[in-house]
């Protein structure tokens, strides 16, 4: 239902009433509020939604699980179970 | 892309796929709530690779398609009016009401805007101090952070041209109301992930307990819902009924704090009509009373009115998952994405509009 | 259960939407419905990008275009340009040397004199690089609120090579399909400064006179069957023409079409799908599959070529079916774009 992406915060600034980023999704930035998020900063990845930040991208939990999936990869390629 | 690509990885949706076969042993029904994950589903193909004994539903979690008619109908009242610039989110246009649709309005001469964030909105008022600017803030949870900072901006900084037309809509009390129902088939739910981005996963383990089924949160992306078909899968051999989050990097258990505050600060609990199911109550969110002063329907005092919604459309039966489009006599002949006649045909995401798209060949029967 | 049966008629479609100019079905219904009763003959219902006819004993093509680009201006080109390689790239589908351009411009009231002084230095700058002269034209003026700034209309005039014959409805089981490059470039470059979608992009729009490509192609094999540059409606309402025309059924690849990271983003953000999104400096080639190989690397010898390759064959399917195998190996159908393909935000 809700389309939203992730990208990697480049840039923030503080406008007063909002906290601002530089969003980069692939090829391109877009601007995209992060008063969500007050977490994230720079570097970190955030899931966009309707140009707010909805969530911070765990790093390590992101890596913890697709190692796993990868792992299930390997023993697949290894042969049948 | 980080974070995308490697979920869309060939070798893990293959060996996902083959765990799938060694788990299933007899038939399941899971239902995807949110059209977004529909649409994965469709585009690419997954229903087709996955054992035949899991029957995939599709849920009503397209907040275009079940916006009320009568909410649209007041949308293209207030849009055609000379003062008015209406700023919505894009697929809304497209959207029938009982008579025509934004995109008519424009044609005829209204100011109908598309925008992206509602924030635009709020910078088109500020620009146009002399017109009232109305936006259309639909939208499940997830939306609903970024339209609850439009409207408190809006009257932080007393701008009174600027107002919301609400048409929120909540997810778990639609489950609920999935899950009551005497024809209720759906065995497991993939819950929705971007919706527990902000609202956490703590009102699906009520409804886990209370209806024994289970719930995997899921991402969007295809090795992220064949993960979450296979984690349902495991809970429904086993017999389990818990709420297990595949969508861990994005989602907590408790949720986005901040935007749950702000949600709280702009809205209240409100009973809703959907389109093709009906009123739910306590299915919605409206504004508070102290922003009645940028309420598009106290500002414009348009009337409460009962639309009825074309008979021959099965949409009410397609959104709780009962018949699935093809099922449906008028899907291709009478009803198709240019000419709409119920919502889920309407919007990409519709679960109509994705069959449409990806299983037929733009004529009724045809098949690929 | 009553709901089965009795549909209502369907609402009567009584004025011109914006779908009606995006090249999909509403467009195709257009033709249908008001243009082809009223003006129908054998040139014309051929529907190929440029009409092809013997006049004084040599082979002529002709083809005609409007612009309405808005902005006027964006990264990669601006609309006097696009007005040039537009109907230049028409008369190149049809095999055609491009020799003569018209040029008709509609001005608002009001217009800024630099900006018609600009565009049309880009328009003369264009036709110059593309080997065309603009013997002709004309201007209007239209009252303030009756246009946009600015529209061109181009018409051009080349002349085909004996035994070029190409068209639409040639495509047979069998053939290659071949994709001279990246798709998607054109409609983000446009997308990235609409009002209210704003973002940055490195890389504009593909915009650019395929003729001499085409020249380089038709030079290296004889069994190019038919070309189409994919604008409006993208790839994929593109290979639908073809596949309807030709009364055939299309099966491209997803993995071998190249999708640059700024379309790709662009396009996550947005909802959109880059087969529909328009392209002004590609080709889609139909050739006979024993010279595919030779079309593609005579291709790839080209500046506008190099990204050229196989992306899918013709079968003797349902006529009129496009399919792409997925990344995941599955199969799905690629319709014709419907309406305008709007950002998709929930």
């Amino acid at each position: 239902m809700c389309l939203a992406v992730p990208g990697k915060v480049l840039e923030v600034e503080d406008t007063g009433s909002n906290r601002l980023a530089k969003v980069q999704f692939g090829g391109i930035t877009r601007q995209a509020y992060l008063d969500f998020v007050p977490e994230a900063g720079v570097g970190d990845y955030v899931i966009v939604h309707v140009g707010f930040a909805i969530s911070r991208v765990d790093a390590e939990e992101a890596a913890r699980t697709y190692e796993l999936l990868e792992q299930m990869e390997m023993l697949a390629e290894e042969g049948p179970a | 892309m980080k974070y995308i690509d490697e979920y869309r990885d060939p070798k893990i949706a293959e060996a996902l796929v083959r765990k799938l076969q060694r788990q299933v042993t007899r038939p399941w029904v899971l239902m995807e709530i949110c059209g977004g994950q529909t649409h994965t589903l469709m585009r690419y193909g997954i229903d087709e690779l996955i054992p035949r004994q899991i029957e995939l539903v599709h849920g009503p979690g397209c907040p275009v398609c079940v916006t009320p008619l009568e909410v649209v109908d007041k949308a293209i009242e207030i849009a055609a009016r000379p003062e008015v610039i209406f700023v919505s989110y894009g697929d809304m246009l497209r959207v029938p009401g009982s008579r025509s649709d934004l995109f008519r309005v424009k044609a005829e001469g209204g100011d109908v805007r598309i925008a992206y964030t509602p924030m635009d909105a709020l910078k088109i008022a500020r620009a146009n101090p002399g017109r009232r600017v109305v936006f259309f803030a639909i939208g499940f949870e997830t939306t609903a952070p970024a339209n609850a900072m439009a409207v408190w901006q809006a009257k932080r900084e007393g701008l009174a041209n600027f107002s919301l037309l609400v048409s929120h809509v909540l997810v778990p009390p639609a489950i609920r109301m999935l899950l009551e129902s005497p024809a209720n088939r759906v065995q497991g739910f993939i819950a929705p992930g971007h919706v527990c981005t902000v609202m956490g996963y703590r009102q699906y383990e009520d409804l886990a307990a209370r209806y024994r089924v289970p719930f995997v949160v899921g991402g969007f992306e295809p090795v992220d819902l064949l993960e979450s078909i296979s984690m349902l899968v495991a809970q429904l051999e086993e017999g389990r009924a818990e709420v297990e989050n595949q969508y861990a990097r994005a989602v907590s258990r408790e949720g986005n704090a901040p935007a749950q505050r702000l949600i709280g600060d702009v809205f209240e609990e409100a009973d809703r009509k959907w389109r093709g199911i009906g009123p739910i109550p306590r299915s919605g969110w409206r504004l508070r009373p102290e922003f009645d002063a940028w309420n598009a329907e106290k500002v414009f005092g348009i009337p409460e009115k009962d639309v009825p919604e074309p008979p021959e459309c099965i949409s009410a039966l397609v959104l709780q998952g009962l018949k699935k489009p093809l099922d449906c006599p008028a899907f291709g002949a009478g009803c198709t994405p240019e000419r709409p006649l119920g919502a889920p045909m309407v919007s990409g995401e519709g679960a109509c509009a994705a069959y449409y798209r990806y299983k037929t060949h733009g004529a009724p029967g045809a098949s690929a | 259960m009553s709901i089965f049966t009795c549909p209502l008629p369907l609402p009567a479609r009584d004025r011109i939407l914006l779908g009606h100019g995006s090249g999909g079905k509403l467009s195709a219904e257009l033709m249908r419905d008001i243009f082809l009763p009223a003006l129908s003959n054998p040139m014309l219902d051929r529907l190929d990008d440029q009409a092809v006819f013997a006049a004084g004993g040599v082979r002529l093509a002709m083809t005609t275009d409007s612009f309405v680009v808005k902005p006027l201006f964006f990264r990669g080109g601006d609309i006097g340009s696009l007005a040039v390689h537009g109907t230049v790239n028409d008369l190149a589908m049809g095999g055609a040397t491009p020799l003569y351009l018209s040029a008709a411009f509609i001005l608002e009231e009001g217009l800024a004199m630099d900006t018609l002084r600009r565009v049309t230095e880009s328009l003369a700058q264009a036709a110059r690089e593309a080997g065309v002269r603009v013997i002709t034209g004309d201007t209007k003026v239209v009252e303030k609120g009756s246009g946009d700034g600015l529209f061109i209309n181009t018409t051009g005039i080349g002349l085909v090579p004996e035994r070029v014959e190409l068209s639409a409805d040639r495509a047979k089981p069998g053939d290659a399909v071949i994709l001279s490059g990246s798709i998607g470039e054109h409609g983000i470059a446009i997308l990235a400064e609409r009002e209210g979608l704003e973002f940055e992009t490195p890389v504009g729009s593909d915009s650019a006179a395929l003729h001499t490509l085409v020249a380089e192609m038709l030079a290296a094999a004889r069994g190019i069957r038919c070309l189409r540059d994919p604008t409006r409606g993208g790839v994929s309402s593109t290979l639908n023409e073809i596949a309807r025309q030709s009364k055939v059924s299309i099966r491209i690849e997803e993995r071998a079409i190249t999708v640059r990271p700024e379309v790709q983003g662009a396009c996550e953000l947005l909802g959109l799908d880059p087969l529909y999104v328009a392209n002004e400096g590609k080709l889609i080639a139909i050739v006979d599959p024993a010279q595919a190989e030779a079309v593609v690397s005579a291709m790839r010898r080209h500046p506008l070529g190099e990204g050229a390759g196989i992306i899918g064959s013709v079968g003797d399917g349902p006529p009129g079916l496009v399919t792409i195998r997925t990344a995941l190996g599955t199969v799905r159908i690629v319709d014709m774009l419907s309406g305008d393909q709007l950002p998709r935000i929930c």
